[in-house]
């Protein structure tokens, strides 16, 4: 079935992909079966553009399985503004009236009938209509029978006629080639009520790290996150992953190598347990103090988590540490005892992890610990005068990317969101290839960390700019921080 | 601390060969309720370690469990909230992790354990 999905005009890159996860979650859950064997559903969601326009378009449509699946996955998405059962378009008003009497009266005499309510809205992209405008909209659907009562507060059904146009300037928006009107039926939209319930002013313990509300939702989107899950996030900080994903009802795991923040956070009410409790969800599972380059998992432990969300520390506003001691690893002194009687409270020097290990090590722990058809969902920074083009996405064997989602955060770097799902089983021979790197890692760690120098790229005053001309230009005017 | 955690753990000090299971040095044990769901459960099951999740909610005072489990007892009612109560709702407050092999002790406090190696231990 065919449905007009219309996006927010908000993180494009994430849009559709977001669609898709919910798309396969619902039908997982509904066909009710399948522990981790198989991954990926049998239906595909597909993918259709209105005539003339640009991916950037928040006009979509889409094909999915049944009504009852579009009206789910609009209720879950974030940037779904709305799915629509599509009962006509055109370029001008006269196209749209013949193509909606067109339309086969089974499916549109159902909800026009007597004794039902219903509210008609007008909508434009690109432009704010006066209500004026709105009405001498309104009124040019005469032809449609509608014999129901209007209800704007809570109608049965609701109908929307959007319209969008090149009105000259643009405002910096996608290209529009020609006027489009549409007219539907919704289906279901979006319930963006929970992004002011959660926002991070609003939340009593936050790290410099806390990922935005909205972006932790379509995290734990990515990752299919639903009750009986269980989601692990190894840089779990202030916890700001976790509770999206507890918001759908997984079970959350979290490890940081900080003990203060997992621990003791500012005091007793202000920690990563209060956090869960400020929104009445079930606190994590564990929350457990772990190095990520050297996990306390036992060996043998495989498979056991359905999906692994983070942030890594990629050294811009946070850095990583791992354990091992700054000194010992630059080789500066000789190997480190520490003595018997200090043993007990001794407290371990860290030593900066380099993004390129941090990233090496996740997929690694995700190849490992995802069960079959579980999701590693994280973020990868890239530095923008790199081009599109160059982008090297991290890669294992096996772990599938399916969605590369790229976030512009400033002039200089943007992240990716990266979504991969295990499919393949992690061998014996990929154990000791993991182990090998992990050494050679160690053995030149100083070489690794001038490798990464995100962080002098994002803030290196000088030098910098005569290569960023070309890169400012190949995105779009409209594509910045939210978009 | 959940067992659950526990029976996942291990000592990962550089040339211990036997770090699991961990004892466990119980100085405060709190109950904690979490909503039981079966096919969590289920699911998580056949990764459990059965005799370690066993001896751990003896040492945490709960010896309600079957000396051994297997996977068709997840049919019975009775078991699956037994299982559910010494995975999930156990909780070690204040205490300690014990590597069996060189008695290195991990504290755990707050309900975290610290599992973060020492720097000659890596």
């Amino acid at each position: 079935m065919w449905f007009l999905c219309v996006f927010y005009h908000r993180l494009l890159d994430f849009r559709r992909p977001e669609v898709e996860a919910l798309a396969e979650l619902l039908l997982k859950t509904d066909s009710n079966q399948e522990g981790g064997g198989s991954h990926g559903s049998q239906f595909l969601v597909e993918w259709r553009l209105p005539e003339n326009h640009h991916p950037d378009s928040p006009f979509h449509f889409v094909s999915l399985p049944s009504e009852d699946i579009a009206r789910k996955i609009a209720q879950r998405s974030l940037l779904v503004k709305g799915i629509y059962e599509l009962w006509g378009e055109g370029s001008c008003y006269e196209e749209l009236e013949r193509a909606i009497k067109e339309f086969p009266d089974e499916r549109k005499l159902q909800y026009l009938a007597a004794g039902s309510t219903f509210r008609i809205t007008v909508d434009s992209f690109g432009k704010v209509l006066s209500s004026q405008d709105q009405n001498e909209r309104m009124a040019r659907l005469v032809y449609i029978p509608f014999k129901g009562r209007v209800n704007l507060r809570k109608p049965d059904h609701k109908f929307w006629l959007m319209e969008t146009d090149d009105y000259g300037s643009n405002n910096g928006l996608p290209p529009v080639v020609q006027k489009r009107i549409f007219f539907g039926r919704e289906v279901g939209a979006a319930d963006r009520k929970l992004l002011p319930t959660y926002e991070l002013k609003s939340r009593t313990y936050l790290g410099p790290t806390a990922m935005d509300a909205e972006m932790a939702f379509l995290m734990a989107n990515q990752a299919l996150a639903r009750p009986g899950k269980l989601v692990y996030d190894p840089f779990v900080g202030t916890g700001s992953i976790l509770i999206a994903a507890a918001h759908f009802g997984a079970m959350t795991m979290g490890a940081d190598i900080d003990i203060r923040v997992v621990r003791d956070g500012r005091g007793p009410d202000c920690n990563v347990w209060s956090n869960f409790k400020q929104y009445d969800l079930p606190a994590p599972l564990s929350i457990l103090r772990a190095d990520n380059n050297l996990p306390p998992w036992r060996s043998g432990l495989k498979e056991v988590f359905d999906a692994i969300i983070c942030d890594p520390p990629y050294g811009v506003r946070a850095g990583g540490r791992k354990s091992g001691g700054r000194k010992l690893l630059k080789g500066a002194v000789a190997p480190y005892t520490v003595p018997e009687d200090k043993r007990r409270d001794h407290i371990p020097s860290t030593a900066p992890y380099s993004l390129a290990e941090c990233i090496h090590d996740l997929l690694d722990l995700a190849a490992r610990m995802l069960v079959r058809g579980g999701r590693l969902v994280f973020f990868y920074p890239v530095a923008r005068e790199e081009g599109p083009t160059m982008i090297q996405f991290p890669e294992h064997p096996c772990l599938t990317t399916i969605a590369t989602s790229e976030q512009i955060l400033s002039l200089r770097y943007s992240r990716y969101l990266l979504t991969m799902i295990k499919t393949a089983h992690y061998t014996e021979e990929l154990e000791e290839l993991a182990r090998e790197k992990h050494w050679e890692f160690k053995e030149n760690h100083a070489k690794w960390l001038e490798d990464g120098g995100l962080h002098s790229a994002v803030f290196n005053p000088l030098g910098l700019m005569e290569n960023l001309k070309v890169e400012r230009d190949s995105k779009p005017k409209y594509r910045g921080k939210y978009v | 601390m959940r067992l659950l955690t526990h029976n996942m753990l291990s000592s990962n000090i550089k040339g211990v060969t036997n770090g699991f299971p961990l004892q466990l040095e119980v100085e405060k044990m709190v109950v904690k309720e979490v909503a039981f769901n079966g096919d969590f459960l289920k699911n998580i099951f056949p990764k459990i370690e059965w005799k370690a999740l066993l001896d751990a909610a003896v040492a945490m005072g709960c010896g309600d469990l079957p000396e051994n489990a297997e996977a068709t007892m997840l049919d019975n009612e009775e078991f699956l909230r037994k299982f559910h109560h010494a995975l999930l709702q156990l909780h070690l407050e204040e205490g300690a992790l014990i590597c069996p092999e060189t008695g290195r002790r991990f504290p755990v406090s707050k309900g975290i354990p610290n599992m973060l190696l020492h720097e000659d231990e890596v």
